[in-house]
């Protein structure tokens, strides 16, 4: 492919990322009142969105075969654990991938 | 002036501080993924900084080798990148007065930096829109440098750093767990979890993402009265 149209390839993909981050701001700029569906949405939203990227980082993860989810249920395991009891969100979050890595490298090494 | 963004940027670091880990790892996947196709490592590092959305990057690459299909790479970007039209809803209020700040804070609004914008506590006393501004362009400064380096240096790296990218999952873990534990009813969180395996069960993991918004706005849709009361009553962030 020449590299004129790998440029618009790219410029395709910025177009509509782009696209997806600035719609709801070109929809209801600043100075106009957002109507309250939206600030409904706005407020109960994100506890959705955040349960929704957890299920997205864990979407490769298969019970029935390979590794069973076993490093990632151990690993998460560890995560909510520690952090229901410290709340320290840098400590719960080495931990857990420490504790991933361990899984993957040593215990369940191809 | 000066003072004031400097101490937001002491205030911000900290929360990045995971995401440069993530971020660096996940970058020099991306550059070695891209050297090991036959790219000079000018393409993931300007991909990354024009682009700036990971997996897409990745998603991109094979149509820069094989026939050109703008249409087709632009409908997927916009299906793959759909939960930043969430994001976006969920920041209205937030990024509301940023004024010059906000189309920066707009288009570096990728899934980790809105998770710590929308949840951190920033501390009384720092400048919020600077906080803010700080984790974005943090960010960003990893992913693009992590790309760069992947491009480089990456087939030359012996440090086993096989699973390092579940950094991203306890990142947000640790998030949903945060909003768990400080609001006072669950009822969305439920539905987001809910709606999102059930999703995941039914069309897999590469088409799950679009049915489960789908599924996660009627739901709240449906809940809107007895739920817009209960929010209503309690003060949730």
């Amino acid at each position: 492919m020449s590299l004129e149209l790998q440029i618009l390839t790219v410029v395709a993909v910025i177009a509509g990322t782009v696209l997806t981050r600035s719609l709801p701001f070109l929809i209801f700029p600043a100075g106009k009142p957002v109507p309250p569906v939206v600030k409904y949405l706005g407020r109960v939203l994100p506890s959705a969105v955040f349960a929704m990227l957890v299920v997205y980082c864990l979407r490769h993860v298969n019970l029935f075969a390979g590794t069973r989810g076993i490093p990632e249920m151990a690993a998460l395991a560890v995560t909510v654990g520690l952090h229901v009891w410290r709340r320290n969100m840098f400590l719960s979050m080495v931990a857990g991938t420490a504790c991933y890595m361990l899984f993957v490298q040593k215990i369940f090494a191809a | 002036m000066k003072s004031k963004s400097m101490q937001a940027f002491k205030a911000a670091f900290p929360f990045t501080i995971p995401i440069f880990a993530g971020f660096w790892f996940l970058g020099l996947t991306y550059g070695i993924y891209m050297h090991a196709c036959g790219f000079s490592f000018w393409y993931p590092t300007l991909m990354a900084a024009s682009i700036f959305a990971g997996s897409m990057e990745f998603v991109a690459v094979p149509f820069l080798m094989g026939p050109f299909a703008p249409l087709q790479v632009f409908l997927l970007t916009l299906i793959i990148n759909a939960r930043h039209l969430f994001y976006g809803i969920s920041m209205l209020d937030v990024y509301k007065d940023m004024g010059w700040k906000k189309p920066l804070l707009i288009f570096g609004m990728c899934d980790e930096s809105f998770s710590i914008n929308y949840s951190a506590d920033i501390p009384a006393g720092v400048d919020k829109g600077w906080f803010m501004l700080w984790v974005t362009v943090l960010n960003y400064s990893y992913w693009v440098s992590g790309s760069l380096m992947g491009g480089l240096f990456g087939s030359l790296l012996t440090f086993n750093t096989s699973g390092l990218e579940f950094v991203m999952t306890t990142l947000f873990v640790v998030i949903f767990l945060e909003q768990f534990l400080k609001e006072d009813q669950h009822v969305s969180s439920y539905v987001g979890l809910a709606v999102s395996i059930l999703a995941l069960v039914l069309f897999g993991a590469d088409y799950f993402v679009l049915p489960a918004m789908i599924g996660i706005l009627f739901c709240l849709m449906l809940l809107r009265n007895p739920l817009a009361k209960m929010v209503a009553g309690g003060q949730n962030s």
